[in-house]
């Protein structure tokens, strides 16, 4: 009886958002009286951090610092149309019809700058610090500040402007299944080190190490706590959760987090993210959608670590101590 | 975290003044302090708490429902069964021309999983709710229940749902969906090894820190409010607005911050009939999942069954793969029938293989309702496919990380679904692998990259 050590590599892409109606998603934005800017959205944020890359998305886009930007969103009577924040399509398809909307509002804002310069649009630029300058001629400027205050209370121009997001919808053909199930995919490759005690079934996985591509870290912080996060998730799929732990007889699954298994701090593993962008021709600023993807490379890799820590191959999920004795019992006879 | 920026940094533009730049989060503080608003943070005078009845069996007839004993319960302010809905029978991807209808709001004449909503009971606490609901006395004549997608797909299985007429959902190509791609079967015959497996998972729960829930409050005016933690608003406000025949116009959805989603929070359950528990009280009502409903009553993620076949050539070529995909829907479809056509556009995979036959069922069974997860129609699919290429490699003594990069997808190569790749990048990922995790692989392959003259 020994701890045996093992490691396993799993290889996975990933789609952005759904084949069902068009994926279509919606924005509005508009300066306040100041030049601050809101982007009005229905869309969810579900802890992701949504808000947040969406004003910078908008602030990129119009530029302006980030903090100029506020998000109004998830509100029916106020926000136009989102298909819903799931499919990894929310920075991706929101993004979207938010750069639209706010190149929109910025071709407004540059128009009514020119008049107040008395120049033409085209020769101005932003410098992403809140003002509005002549190329070339930097010296030549106007704070967008006054640019929105001359847009509200003497040039009457409204500094909004409106974007969607919409693909054809894809029919599968019904012989081939010829289909555009996605727009782009993001990819990754993990390599999981566990060791596994044959005595007891147990495995502790040791190492994650997670490359992904993910087309573009809009906010690298947020790219992290997401990657990470998944990464975690993997591992307790992989390893621990099933709400019918005696299937098929339909007893004892978990009610709370006390009975429904999930790993615990000191169960977690010590995980490496490497990001590679190789931006999407569709995306957001070249963004794809990694939401999902990051939680599922771990499974099959810890699986196959499994495997190659004792030699037996665990097939249905969850990877239990009981399946793993099993099998060395199955194996040894 | 790490980026590389060596990679790829000839088609990517680093100028960008706030994309790219890790900038706090906005709502962070609010998270911490604990002043972030959530739905559950609405109270109002009078509100009125939701509680279920829920069927004990997996499969029954109902005889008869008497909610009498219930209604006097101290505190009780009204009870509602499946007459009392207007467009009880539903499915939620209807917008989008997916039926047919084949859900109860409450059950009507029959429950099919063990769990499923038969009554509802409004009062004034949620105590009193509780304890109402467990006075409704619901008769029942047990049915025979099938659990396992290979016995309901076999001839005289019970029939879990009469709106299918049979145990899988019927596609516009039939009893799956289907890709044909090649000669799958000329692939076996000329391959050095052929090897068929079989995987299977288990359902599991979201385990979102919130659970989901809404409160509705009537506004007076002839409208109602739901704030919920929907993941979708307008998605559940239309199918909220056909189950209560209802103008649209009549309801306001706020949300705002959800407390973890993790797809257990597309299906439309919980704020249809909150919504008419307002309607019918005049009263704010309150319907919120215990952790117990989130964990047993919510879709989980759907239990999957997958058969791989390969035809593999000694130097490492995948010449053939056959994929049948069984995802099990439990009762009722709710998002499955996409989840199911999903991983048929997903499989084979990231691999150029030449011949492809792929088959994924969306089975219905007596087992609590599954639907969307992190991953819809692709994880255990990954998680299949990628322990496949494990064993394919020492099959034919082949490194597992090598011999992916010989089968690795590539710009330009037809996908078997017959679209083009585009902005491959698994090659450079599993490179960078190969140098993280001290993995190493043959030069050649270190050398190689997913462009593609021309592509």
């Amino acid at each position: 009886m020994a701890i045996r050590r093992g490691r396993g590599v799993a290889a996975i892409n990933y789609p952005t958002g759904m084949n069902l109606g068009g994926d279509p998603t919606q924005a509005l934005v508009h300066s306040t009286p100041t030049g601050n800017f809101m982007v009005t959205l229905s869309s969810v944020d579900l802890g992701q951090g949504m808000k947040q890359i969406m004003a910078q998305i908008c602030a990129e886009t119009i530029g302006v610092p980030t903090d100029r930007v506020v998000v109004d969103t998830a509100d029916t009577d106020t926000g136009p149309h989102c298909m819903g924040t799931f499919a990894s399509r929310g920075t991706h398809r929101a993004g979207n019809a938010v750069i639209q909307a706010a190149r929109e509002a910025r071709q407004v804002m540059l128009e009514v700058a020119a008049e107040e310069l008395e120049v033409n649009a085209s020769d101005l630029e932003t410098d992403g610090q809140g003002n509005i300058l002549v190329k070339g001629a930097p010296q030549k400027s106007i704070s967008i500040f006054d640019v929105a205050l001359s847009a509200h209370f003497k040039r009457g121009r409204s500094i909004s402007g409106r974007g969607m997001f919409l693909i054809p919808r894809s029919y599968p053909e019904k012989e081939t299944g010829a289909m555009k199930p996605s727009t782009c995919y993001a990819h990754a490759c993990t390599v999981a080190e566990v060791e596994v005690d044959d005595e007891t079934g147990e495995v502790t996985v040791l190492t994650v190490k997670n490359v992904f591509e993910i087309g573009r870290a809009l906010n690298p912080k947020m790219v992290e706590q997401q990657l990470v996060g998944g990464s975690w998730m993997g591992i307790s799929h992989a390893l621990y959760e099933t709400t019918e732990p005696y299937y098929p007889n339909r007893d004892h699954g978990g009610t709370d987090f006390n009975q429904y298994l999930m790993p615990g701090p000191g169960d977690l593993a010590e995980t490496e993210i490497i990001v590679l962008e190789r931006p999407s021709a569709d995306g957001p600023y070249g963004a794809k959608g990694p939401g999902e993807m990051c939680a599922n490379p771990q499974i099959p890799a810890v699986a196959n670590a499994v495997f190659d820590a004792v030699g037996v191959r665990i097939d249905t999920l969850p990877i239990t101590p009981e399946r793993i004795l099993r099998a060395l019992k199955a194996q040894a006879n | 975290m790490e980026l590389r920026k060596n990679y790829f940094a000839d088609v990517r533009k680093d100028d960008l003044h706030e994309i790219g730049q890790p900038r706090p989060r906005s709502d962070s503080p609010g998270h911490v302090t604990g002043k972030t608003a959530y739905f559950a943070d609405r109270n109002f005078p009078g509100m009125l708490h939701l509680k279920m009845v829920r069927s004990p069996h997996h499969h029954a007839r109902i005889r008869s429902i008497d909610t009498s004993e219930a209604e006097r319960h101290p505190g009780v302010v009204r009870v509602l069964t499946a007459k009392d809905v207007p467009h009880n029978v539903y499915t939620i991807l209807i917008l989008i021309q997916i039926g047919p209808e084949d859900e109860t709001v409450l059950a009507d004449g029959k429950v099919r999983w063990k769990g499923e909503a038969v009554v509802a009971v409004l009062a004034e606490t949620e105590r009193a709710a509780q304890e109402a609901a467990a006075k409704v006395k619901v008769d029942y004549e047990v049915l025979p229940a099938v659990f396992d997608m290979e016995e309901a797909l076999k001839p005289g299985a019970p029939l879990v749902n009469e709106y299918h007429g049979q145990n899988y959902y019927l596609y516009d190509s039939g009893e799956c969906r289907k890709v044909r791609f090649g000669d799958v079967e000329a692939g076996f015959a000329g391959a050095d090894h052929v090897l068929e497996q079989s995987y299977q998972s288990s359902p599991i729960e979201h385990a979102p820190t919130e659970t989901t829930g809404c409160v509705v409050a009537p506004e007076g005016n002839d409208r109602f409010t739901c704030y919920t933690n929907t993941q979708a608003m307008f998605f559940t406000l239309d199918n909220a607005s056909i189950i209560l025949q209802m103008p649209g116009s009549k309801l306001h959805f706020v949300g705002g911050t959800v407390g973890g989603g993790f797809g257990g929070k597309v299906d439309v359950i919980v704020e249809p009939i909150a919504i008419l528990g307002a309607k019918l009280t005049g009263r704010p009502v309150s319907f919120i999942y215990s952790r117990e409903e989130e964990m047993q009553i919510s879709s989980p993620r759907a239990a999957e069954k997958v058969v791989i076949k390969d035809g593999v050539m000694k130097d490492g070529r995948i010449v053939a793969r056959k994929v049948t995909g069984y995802t099990d829907a439990g009762a009722y479809s709710r998002h499955s029938p996409y989840g199911a056509q999903k991983g048929a556009g997903h499989y084979p995979g990231p691999y150029t293989i030449p011949n492809v036959w792929i088959d994924t069922y969306c089975v219905y069974t007596n087992r609590t309702p599954s639907s969307a997860m992190r991953g819809f129609g692709v994880t255990i699919g990954d998680f299949a496919l990628e322990v496949q290429m494990d064993k394919l490699a020492r099959l034919i003594g082949m490194d597992p990380l090598e011999f992916r990069f010989i089968n690795a997808y590539r710009d330009g190569d037809m996908k078997a679904h017959r679209q083009p790749t585009e902005g491959a990048a698994l090659i450079e990922c599993m490179q960078e692998a190969s140098r993280a995790a001290n993995w190493p692989v043959a030069e050649k392959y270190m050398a190689m990259s997913s462009y593609r003259k021309g592509a």
